[in-house]
């Protein structure tokens, strides 16, 4: 067989977190009742005028600021033309001949270190309605809230030649969109999907094979095993001397292939003219400067400020950083106690660990910071010691429990009664007679064995230096 | 270019249209005259003419991200020519 290599183009639409919906003032909210968010505006009704809301326009340039992208000053909109039920116009308002934002580019990291993956362009359009097939036997049902929620399409140049590739590109995106806060990237709700434009080719050829576009990926890992899955299907077409047929394909990640959708259309099938109800734009120099100058701190700026300003090591900030949900997290709880190498540790270990056993996302962390902070300071206070601050933290994390009023309830806290523990212990060497004689023989081990025995015996609530000092002090009087 | 019947067939399966050969043959008749007012403006120097992109002068037309003016349900499916429950009903589409 030959050898081959697997070339990747990604189209990354992304809903943005304005308030209200791209060309009327309904609400954007997720999750709300069937068509409660809807009005003549976006159900597509004869006879109605868009307006452009200036946040996208806003949110939009900062995304393609930051992926270093020029932006298009004299821009304006198009219809795209064509006719599926979840878009009531039967046109959805894009960017076909000036997209806003051209010629980005972000790094990523790879094994074989930094690659750089140029961004094509950025455009706004607005999103569609969701259609339900399952509801009933002879029709499919259509639910419009979605429908004008602004989106921008990021479209990258074909840099990518592996699954690993592209999760990094994707995470790097998610993360640089989430810190400007212009989209919340909640994969589960839609908000970033990603389409993924494939192609193979024997390897050292620099001409690009015919590609496939798959539709329908939902989390990172689907995405991860469609490309894999797609290559190989393509792979063997060329090797049993067929062609690929440039098409749509739907990813079906339980049946793990990928199934023809439709043949691509071209773009002049969708009759692409400028949409007479939207004047132009002109961005001004001096709008773009304000945006600029309004950027948040993204994370290499917050990496070097956490080792300056909290003292914490360039690997737990890397970490912490890496997640917007966790640096929000991370500082919250700092500013509350203080203790800035505590926080890291309990979210870089416990959390993530919690995390990845309940295959949880860090954006649906629920718990209140402050709980974190109580935790960790009934720990400083000696008042509970770290493992049962484990189990404590858990029901943080799971139902956000005030750890004070929880280990008040489920009698927790550390027996620091000097009087109570001596005689827990002289019954513990009085069981033990062995032990003592060992003592007495310089078998120093035994003492690990008699702390052991007494924190089995206090079932855990005491502190055990406390108590290694108690025996030392009985068995040596 | 030459508008075959095929081109109007196309464009009227893109447009959902139905057509009678009579409506055919109007329609081939008016792509030929429009094709050749474009042509006309081909041949023109626009050389240093920037393209017109609306015919009003009129830019930057925005409005606040406010939410307000959601209408109620009952009056979003008043039109609807199908609905069940609380949504618009079609005849099943699936891609």
């Amino acid at each position: 067989m030959k050898l081959y290599e697997t070339v990747i183009g990604l189209e990354v639409h992304v809903e943005l977190a304005t308030k209200s919906k791209i060309f009327c003032s309904c609400s954007t909210e997720f999750g709300g009742e069937p068509n409660s968010h809807c009005c003549p505006i976006c159900i597509g009704l004869p006879g109605t005028l868009p307006v452009l809301n200036k946040k996208v326009v806003e949110y939009a340039i900062a995304a393609g600021l930051a992926l270093n992208c020029s932006i298009t000053q004299k821009c304006k909109f198009d219809r795209k033309n064509y006719f599926y039920p979840d878009l009531p116009k039967a046109y959805q308002v894009s960017q076909l001949y000036l997209p806003l934002c051209r010629n980005g580019y972000i790094e990523i990291e790879t094994e074989a270190g930094k690659k750089r993956i140029g961004i094509h362009e950025i455009h706004i359009e607005e999103d569609a309605g969701k259609l339900i097939h399952d509801a009933f036997e002879d029709g499919s049902l259509i639910d419009y809230n979605r429908c004008g929620i602004p989106l921008i399409e990021i479209v990258s140049e074909p840099d990518m030649r592996s699954p690993q590739e592209v999760i990094a590109y994707l995470e790097k995106l998610k993360m640089i969109l989430q810190y400007l806060g212009v989209s919340d990237c909640k994969m589960q709700e839609g908000s970033l999907r990603a389409d993924i434009n494939l192609s193979v080719r024997e390897l050292g050829s620099n001409q690009l094979g015919v590609r496939t576009e798959m539709k329908n990926m939902n989390s990172f890992k689907a995405i991860a095993r469609a490309i894999e899955g797609e290559s190989k299907r393509q792979i063997e077409l060329l090797e049993a001397n067929k062609a690929v047929i440039q098409e749509t394909r739907r990813w079906d990640d339980k049946l793990n292939t990928s199934i023809s959708m439709r043949s691509k259309e071209d773009a002049k099938d969708y009759r692409y003219f400028p949409d007479p109800d939207l004047p132009p734009m002109e961005i001004s120099q001096e709008w773009i400067d304000q945006i600029k100058g309004r950027q948040p701190e993204l994370r290499d700026e917050k990496v070097e400020r956490y080792q300056r300003d909290y003292g914490i090591p360039a690997y737990d900030a890397s970490i912490i950083t890496g997640i917007k949900k966790l640096a929000e997290l991370f500082e919250e709880t700092v500013e509350i106690c203080g203790k800035a190498k505590e926080v890291s540790n309990w979210i870089i270990v416990e959390l993530m660990r919690l995390l990845r056993e309940e295959e949880m996302e860090a954006e649906d962390i629920c718990f209140a910071p402050v709980n974190l902070a109580k935790l960790i300071q009934l720990i400083e206070e000696g008042k509970i010691n770290r493992t049962v601050a484990k189990e404590v933290f858990e029901h943080i994390f799971k139902e956000n429990v005030n750890p004070e009023e929880y280990v008040e309830q489920h009698d927790l806290s550390l027996v620091s009664d000097d009087g109570l523990l001596r005689s827990v212990i002289e019954k513990i060497i009085l069981e033990n007679p062995k032990s003592l004689e060992d003592y007495r023989n310089g078998k120093d081990k035994v003492i690990g064995y008699l702390v052991g025995q007494t924190m089995k015996e206090m079932k855990g609530k005491a502190d055990p230096s406390m108590v290694k000092d108690i025996i030392y002090d009985l068995l040596n009087p | 270019m030459e508008i075959t019947e095929e081109i109007i067939h196309k464009v009227a399966e893109l447009s959902k249209l139905r057509l009678t050969d009579k409506e055919k043959d109007k329609l081939l008749e008016s792509f030929h005259g429009f094709l050749n007012y474009v042509q006309t403006m081909n041949d023109l120097d626009t050389k240093d003419v920037e393209p017109m992109t609306h015919v009003l002068p009129l830019k930057n037309v925005f409005r606040e991200d406010r939410v307000c003016q959601e209408t109620d349900r009952e009056s979003v499916l008043k039109n609807a020519p199908e609905k069940k429950d609380r949504y618009f009903a079609v005849p099943k589409t699936v891609e």
